[in-house]
């Protein structure tokens, strides 16, 4: 039974999952308030826009690459989409077209952002760290300079309704966040530029001289990473009825750990969508356990950190070629 | 007796590789141990590295059983490896590599400071002694691939080995290097050292060795003694298992004349300066030359890999503006690449996905791009079969997994699959067992005999004289001669490969 079980956990790649489950079910007898309504669907809200981003975050880091500046992009998105929006900007749309306009202008920031980030990589060959971490600095402080390091209120009530609202009793952003994993899933599974993205992640020398479009490829997911990055702040935005500059400032690790724990390689050319629904819910979790059980901001630092650790090294230990004798 | 091995057998899961292979080496001699890519050569060599561990048999060294826990104890007890891929470290200098396990050290107040200095003069002597003539505190990088291997070896000779090991040491050697080498084992086996030499290149073997050894699918086939009378056709039958009566099968297609290919005075200072030449429909146009000629930079400038400064490329009589693989392959256009690892596979995925990833294109809807995966993983697989890869799956396996013979046909699966009109080959052979390069002279034979063009890259003047309908010889970055197939000359195309040019001869 427990060689049967050791087994089944070596072969398959849901052993972040058991995890959760495990820590779930923990959680749930000796932490008193986390086994509630309440807390589930807090949990549930907490999850959505962060699986958006760190499946945009898995593109990129297939392909080898990574995207410091998500956390920027939805600073700016936020930002720039609510003072589109807000009545105070005086822009006198009427609510409805103004909620399109706002979340059309904000996903084009992202989409922006993301083409910057791209083309700085591909055609000017720079390492994709170097490129994010500027772009990162230099938008979050744009954000910043943009609104005086003011929040923007007023926003049209249809926009902050996004958050609560239901479509067929499936609440908005569980339906966006579905909408993107299966994007991303149909992309990266059925489609040549899905091969692509793989192939360029293994070895870009060979994808080349294979006639893959090396450039196209890594452009289009750092663009993709940047329109994941802005639906996370139209979710972000509409939830805390303000567009913030310093809005997604505190998610950068939880997304790049959460992506990395669910095993995709930071070298490139390896992970799964699943795989980054598994790391986000773990961290989700840990987050979400922690603060119940009521330990300070630090300790939960140190747990989580000391967590995430050993569940790096369970996935290594996994990873392991048994030696054969 | 130096080394004896009794009934040593190895598997790997379910693998067998090694299926009871004994043999003896002796101080002073030279066993030649010969058997195609997959037979099991590697595996037993890195046994006696200490790399892995037999699953079954023992090793006996100086009549003592000797079962080396890793690496370092073999290097200890006396026992060399010199790998076919290279382990040097080329962010660092030679004196480095050379001493990276046990630098000299010096003891200055009591704390052990690395002796540069006696690194430097022992290095000098080492680099002697194997006939390289570089400086100590050259960055490894900046060494010929040759030199390299040279160096490999001295590096072996600084732990003063009793057994060497040498596997494939001359694929980046020239032929006077190579020679050069030769009596360099020549002078250690008259120091008592034992050596085992492996290579697929057999008149080397047989030159060199005092005995022979044939492996086949991880069994011991055959043992020869010299003057034992061997012949060897008697090796390639022993290795093969099967009469190869003819090494280059016949191809009677006879090239057309319309140009496929046109290239004019394409230039790179200082490696291409100033090639010119035509392909025809149906031809198999060859390129010798020594390494370093440019032969390879010209195929790698006309597919866009790397840039050149003057010249045209004319594609069915029309000049070809955008030089990018992309745009070749939609014309019909393939280059197998000489570095079969960093260049043509994708190491961690299948076979499947390997042999697809040139064709994906033509496997896809219009819209949204979607991959018709049955399609194209019949397709691949269908192609793979042909060019009789040996493997355990073509889904589930890895292509890091494979024997090098067994890579480079997947590589030349997925050419093949992009059905091309026009296929460079850039060493296609190199390292490769006798076996699998027969089935991919065949496998071009068929390709050339359905009208397609081949330029083929090589080292090796036999592979070219019995493949070719015509040779360019280049030498310093120009062609110096030009060889049609009833005129091949073995001696002429030699010297116009070696010779120091004048002035360039155009074609």
């Amino acid at each position: 039974m427990i060689a049967q079980l050791k087994e089944h956990y070596q072969k398959s790649d849901n052993s972040i999952l058991y995890l959760c489950v495990l820590y779930y079910i923990v959680m749930s007898f000796i932490t008193p308030g986390f086994f509630s309504l309440g807390n589930n669907w807090n949990l549930l809200f907490n999850l959505m826009p962060l699986v958006i981003v760190s499946i945009g975050q898995t593109c990129v880091m297939l392909t080898g690459g990574i995207d410091l500046s998500i956390t920027s992009t939805i600073a700016l998105s936020s930002v720039v989409g609510a003072s589109f929006m807000s009545s105070d900007s005086g822009l006198g749309f009427n609510p409805s077209v103004s909620t399109f306009i706002g979340i059309g202008v904000m996903l084009v920031v992202g989409a922006a952002i993301g083409l910057v980030n791209g083309v700085a990589v591909t055609k000017l060959g720079m390492p994709a760290f170097m490129v994010t971490l500027t772009t990162m600095m230099f938008f979050s402080g744009f954000a910043v300079w943009l609104t005086e390091s003011q929040n923007i209120y007023n926003l049209p009530d249809s926009f902050l309704r996004i958050s609560s609202m239901s479509m067929r009793d499936v609440p908005i952003p569980v339906v966006a966040a579905l909408g993107v994993m299966l994007i991303a899933y149909f992309i990266l599974n059925t489609t040549v530029i899905g091969e692509w993205i793989y192939a360029v992640g293994l070895n870009v020398k060979v994808a080349r001289i294979s006639g893959v479009n090396v450039d196209g490829t890594i452009i289009s997911c750092y663009v993709f990473c940047g329109v994941c990055a802005a639906l996370g702040a139209v979710l972000y935005t509409s939830r805390l009825e303000t567009g913030s500059p310093i809005m997604g400032q505190n998610i950068l690790l939880d997304v790049i750990g959460a992506v990395v724990i669910g095993g995709t390689s930071l070298f490139g050319g390896k992970g799964k969508v699943k795989w980054t629904l598994f790391g986000v819910l773990f961290i989700s979790l840990l987050d979400n356990g922690l603060n119940l059980i009521g330990l300070s901001y630090f300790l939960i630092m140190i747990v989580k950190g000391l967590v995430i650790l050993f569940a790096a090294i369970l996935n290594v230990l996994k990873e392991r070629p048994s030696l054969a004798s | 007796m130096l080394l004896e091995l009794k009934e040593i057998k190895k598997s790997f899961g379910q693998v067998r590789v090694l299926k009871g292979v004994s043999f003896t080496l002796e101080a002073g001699k030279v066993l030649g141990l010969v058997g195609e890519n997959g037979a099991g050569k590697s595996t037993l060599m890195n046994i006696l590295g200490g790399i892995h561990k037999p699953s079954s048999g023992e090793v006996f060294l100086e009549g003592k059983a000797f079962a080396p826990q890793g690496p370092t104890v073999s290097l200890n007890s006396g026992i060399a490896l010199i790998h076919q891929e290279l382990n040097l470290f080329p962010n660092l200098t030679v004196f480095e590599n050379l001493f990276v396990k046990n630098f000299p050290r010096k003891s200055v107040a009591g704390i052990k400071l690395i002796d540069r200095r006696a690194a430097i003069f022992r290095a000098k002597e080492l680099l002697e002694q194997v006939g390289l003539d570089i400086e100590p505190d050259r960055i490894v990088e900046s060494l010929s691939p040759a030199q390299r291997q040279l160096l490999e070896i001295a590096k072996a000779l600084s732990s003063s080995p009793r057994i060497i090991i040498f596997d494939e040491p001359t694929t980046a050697l020239t032929r006077h290097e190579s020679r050069r080498l030769f009596s360099l084992i020549n002078d250690l086996r008259s120091n008592g050292i034992g050596m085992i030499y492996i290579s697929h290149n057999l008149e080397d073997v047989i030159s060199l060795s005092d005995d022979i050894a044939v492996l086949r699918d991880g069994e011991f086939i055959n043992g020869y003694t010299k003057g034992g009378g061997y012949s060897l056709g008697s090796i390639i039958r022993d290795m093969v298992g099967r009469d190869m009566d003819q090494f280059f099968p016949d191809r009677d297609n006879i090239p057309r004349t319309d140009h496929l290919l046109e290239v004019k005075n394409l230039g790179m200072a200082p490696i291409v300066n100033g090639v010119s030449f035509v392909a025809k429909k149906g031809e198999v146009l060859g390129f010798y030359g020594l390494v370093g000629a440019g032969r390879s930079e010209v195929a790698r400038c006309i597919y866009g890999l790397d840039s050149f400064e003057y010249g045209e490329v004319l594609w069915n009589g029309m000049r070809v503006k955008t030089l990018n693989p992309a745009a070749w392959i939609s014309r019909g256009v393939a280059f197998l690449t000489e570095d079969r690892r960093e260049e043509g596979l994708l190491l961690d995925q299948s076979i499947e996905k390997n042999v697809a990833l040139a064709s994906l294109g033509s496997f896809a809807s219009a819209f949204l791009r979607r991959i018709k995966r049955k399609d194209i993983n019949s397709a691949a697989k269908k192609k793979a079969e042909a060019t009789r890869v040996k493997c355990d799956s073509f889904d589930g396996q890895a292509t890091s997994t494979l024997s090098g013979g067994n890579q480079q046909k997947i590589v030349l699966a997925k050419w093949l699959l992009t059905d091309p009109k026009l296929l460079i080959l850039d060493e296609p052979t190199k390292g490769i067992d006798v076996g699998a390069k027969h089935d991919i002279y065949e496998l071009v034979n068929e390709l050339v005999g359905n009208g397609s063009s081949v330029l083929l890259i090589s080292s090796e003047l036999e592979e070219l004289l019995g493949m070719c309908d015509r040779i360019l010889v280049m030498n310093r970055g120009r062609i110096s001669a030009e060889f049609a197939k009833d005129v091949f000359n073995r001696e002429a195309i030699l010297e116009s490969a070696l010779h120091v040019m004048e002035e360039a001869i155009g074609a």
